[in-house]
């Protein structure tokens, strides 16, 4: 028998999508079934409670978790966030609700061995309530109280070699695509550079030191499958700067219908025949590609790498051989003064061990921007404030036609004076030998 | 309850601490034939909605079914994917970006026991636990946020909601009719914590009050300096306050340049937005990330407003599938809802889907909104 009455929650049981209500009511049933077998170390009515403060939530309109609360583990300034109910009385089992984030691995790659260790730990000392996974990319343990915080770190840390992930003005916990792993696209392995970076910079994850967050991602190719470009101060997207490998038996494959379009990912609808001139061709954005009878040729100095042709035809394009990364910057969502998309600021780097060249332009950047940035202003806002051509001189990076979309259409060109012969003391009164008053 | 130590002392927090040990690394848990083809794979091809084979250069195949799943998830549903892994996958198992399931398979004829397990498996309410799909042109899961679930700043839920709509869009889950993928997302505030200003359909939540004062405990909840110093529009300024014949240190609020942001309210627990008229819901569309064709964009508003509608939100559903519907017959070959709407302008969008064009509308945030007023004489009737 539930603990409260929730008919609207019960409302969203029905319908095929999986249901967060039934897992949820699930997971109540279990706790109070196996209350005498199992030492729970936080309120065994959680979940209860987590359901009727949600059921009176409908009903209100408005949320019933207070703001904040500044809790966390020694010597972190991250990875926990304090989460207290405004309920306490009538709820609680979740008058203390804290979350803890943990470092997801890379690809989001597990073991069922591990899975179920997590699972142990946050059964007992939590509310067996996760994200999987947060929108930074977090395993996410929702819900436990102060007391169990140190607890589960340290078990986290001893037993399952573990650590947190980030929040507040820290370095957020860096996500990864698929990458190399499993996707013919990748242009470098993008889990090993995220590793290295996360282990890398382990003290700016979890010991606030900037003005506000800072994001890293990681995507393999230009499609951007974990949206580096609209939501990491720093995106690292893979690219190439030599020619498409095409297959030409492919490339006719495709023509004549025997390989599917795009990986077969329009069989939902009968679009008729595949036809590469309007399919492919005609798409490019650059208009680089032509076929010189059965021969499909690409003119790949003007290619922009936009990835539709390879996206179409897998089998018969393959990415170039000469790989590395592109750095994007100051993307954000719109908080506070309008949304960022990155922008462009090394074009073309490679992505070797140990990675010092890419390290480099972060660190030139993380310099600045602590130096400059106000409190709680993302790069992108900081790069607005002082203008794109400060990053360039910041970390030394000469300005390039591949930085703008288009040159400026104003001619109010802040000139330095030692831009400028002669500088810019002169003499009045020389002036005025010539030019009265 | 008896209390269980992990073996940590809080007399002596140093002993034995171990800190900066970061993520397991990613290589621990890569099933064996990824582990041997890494960054050697050839090709890959979708056999099926939610069933993906990618192919090595040594031959080796790997199979994928994909399922969606709530990204607000049990432990005891942990422990079920943990069981199923076992099953047929010895023990691995992954999660797309996008909170999607994914069992990869070496061996093709464990593929239909697989799925046909999977689409066995469902909760008591009834609804499936791992749908198959999420595949190719059609809509896969959504990403969001914490909505009031956990949330101390939301104007709406994001798991009801999220549930609400696929629900609606399910068949296009398990369908790959589009004319390109289409990615919906939802934050519960424009904080944005899910970053949904590049999907093709964004459901955001908003406030539409300014905040109320708490005069009496303002001062001693915050920093006045830091609450003022939040507003990007500089609504706030120091006010002192009578209260009960004392004079308190406060703020008051221009209501009329306030934006219902919420960061104030972030820097100031005094100053809540949340009001069960004001919150709601904007639709934004026509955003993407991928650079494919043309450049990544933004998603812009469609809709200004919809009231919150527990437990169903049934307005915003409806707005969407009909959006989704009128894309998917409207739209050519691989463009994207923001391409088409482009293609055909956005007058035609607002007409095909049939959403009333308002004042809200127009852009009118700071120099930005220029750029997007119509500047030439091409426009349709």
């Amino acid at each position: 028998m539930a603990k409260h009455k929730t008919p609207m929650l019960d409302q969203l049981e029905s319908g095929p999508w999986p249901s967060f209500v039934s897992d949820l009511k699930e997971l109540a049933e279990h706790r109070a079934k196996t209350a005498s077998k199992i030492e729970y170390q936080t309120p065994v009515d959680v979940v209860d409670d987590i359901l009727g403060l949600l059921e009176l939530t409908y009903k209100h309109g408005r949320t019933h978790w207070k703001h904040g609360g500044i809790v966390g583990v020694f010597g972190y300034g991250g990875g926990v966030i304090g989460r207290y109910c405004d309920m306490p009385d009538e709820f609680p089992g979740v008058a203390h609700f804290h979350t803890m984030r943990v470092s997801q691995p890379g690809g989001k790659f597990y073991t069922s061995k591990y899975l179920r260790d997590l699972c142990d730990l946050w059964d007992l000392r939590g509310s067996g309530v996760t994200n999987m996974h947060g929108s930074t990319g977090d395993i996410v343990f929702l819900g436990t109280t102060t007391p169990q915080l140190e607890e589960i770190f340290f078990e986290l840390t001893h037993k399952l070699n573990q650590d947190l992930g980030g929040s507040g003005s820290n370095l957020r916990t860096p996500s990864d695509c698929i990458g190399e792993a499993r996707c013919e696209y990748s242009c470098y392995d993008t889990q090993a550079l995220c590793f290295t970076l996360t282990n890398d910079y382990q003290d700016e994850l979890h010991r606030p030191a900037f003005p506000y967050k800072f994001k890293f991602k990681f995507d393999g190719c230009p499609n951007c499958c974990v949206a580096s470009i609209a939501r990491s101060d720093m995106a690292f997207i893979g690219t190439w700067r030599d020619d498409i490998r095409i297959d030409q038996e492919a490339v006719q494959g495709y023509v004549g219908g025997e390989l599917p379009a795009n990986g077969g990912a329009f069989k939902g609808r009968d679009w008729g025949k595949f036809d590469i001139k309007k399919e492919v061709i005609e798409l490019c954005p650059t208009g680089c590609m032509w076929m010189e009878g059965k021969k499909l040729k690409i003119d790949s100095k003007e290619c922009n790498r936009c990835m539709h042709c390879i996206n179409v035809m897998p089998r018969a394009l393959r990415i170039g051989e000469d790989r590395g990364l592109s750095i994007l910057v100051g993307a954000k969502a719109p908080i506070l003064d309008g949304a960022q998309m990155g922008s462009l600021l090394v074009p073309f780097i490679k992505v070797e061990e140990p990675y010092d060249e890419i390290k480099e332009v972060i660190e030139k950047v993380w310099d600045w921007w602590m130096e400059e940035g106000k409190n709680r202003e993302r790069l992108g806002e900081l790069i607005k404030r002082q203008g794109f051509q400060k990053i360039l001189e910041v970390t030394g990076i000469t300005p390039d036609p591949r930085h703008v979309k288009e040159p400026r259409a104003n001619p109010y060109i802040f000139w330095k004076e030692e831009e400028v012969e002669g500088g810019w003391t002169r003499d009045v009164n020389e002036f005025r030998k010539y030019h009265r008053r | 309850m008896a209390f269980i130590s992990s073996g940590y002392d809080p007399k002596e927090p140093m002993k034995n601490r171990i800190t900066d040990i970061g993520p397991r690394k990613y290589d621990e848990f890569y099933p064996p034939v990824i582990a041997k083809n890494k960054g050697k794979w050839l090709y890959h091809e979708i056999l099926k909605p939610g069933v993906l084979v990618h192919v090595a250069e040594s031959g080796d195949k790997v199979f994928t079914v994909r399922c969606g799943g709530a990204r607000l998830m049990s432990t005891l549903l942990i422990r079920e994917i943990a069981e199923i892994a076992d099953k047929y996958c010895s023990g691995y198992v992954r999660w797309t970006t996008r909170n999607n399931i994914e069992f990869m398979l070496d061996d093709e004829k464990k593929l239909e026991p697989l799925i046909k397990d999977l689409k066995s498996r469902k909760f008591k309410g009834g609804s499936f636990k791992f749908p198959v799909g999420g595949t190719g042109a059609g809509i896969t899961n959504i990403v969001h946020t914490q909505g009031w679930v956990h949330c101390h700043t939301p104007a709406t839920d994001a798991s009801g909601p999220v549930k609400a709509t696929m629900d609606v869009l399910f068949e296009d889950f398990q369908k790959m009719r589009l004319p390109a993928q289409l990615r919906v997302s939802l934050a519960c505030c424009l904080n944005m914590c899910g970053a949904v200003h590049c999907s093709d359909i964004a459901i955001l939540g908003y406030h539409r009050k300014p905040p109320m004062l708490d005069h009496e405990y303002l001062d001693k909840m915050c920093e006045i300096p830091l609450a003022i110093a939040a507003c990007p529009t500089a609504a706030i300024k120091p006010a002192k306050i009578e209260i009960g014949g004392q004079k308190v240190n406060s703020v008051a609020v221009n209501n009329d340049r306030c934006m219902f942001c919420g960061n104030c309210y972030t820097m100031c627990p005094a100053m809540p937005l949340a009001d069960k008229q004001g919150d709601g819901i904007v639709i934004m569309a026509g955003g993407k990330v991928s650079n494919r064709i043309s450049p990544p964009k933004f998603s812009k508003v469609v809709v200004a407003f919809i009231e919150n509608e527990p437990p169903r939100w049934t307005k915003t559903t409806q707005v969407i599938k009909k959006m989704v519907d009128v894309y998917a017959q409207d739209a050519r070959k691989y463009e994207r809802l923001g391409d088409w709407a482009e293609r055909i302008g956005w007058e035609r969008f607002f007409e095909k889907c049939e959403i009333p064009f308002t004042h809200h509308l127009i852009d009118d945030f700071r120099d930005p909104a220029y750029y997007t007023w119509r500047q030439t004489t091409q426009f349709k009737f």
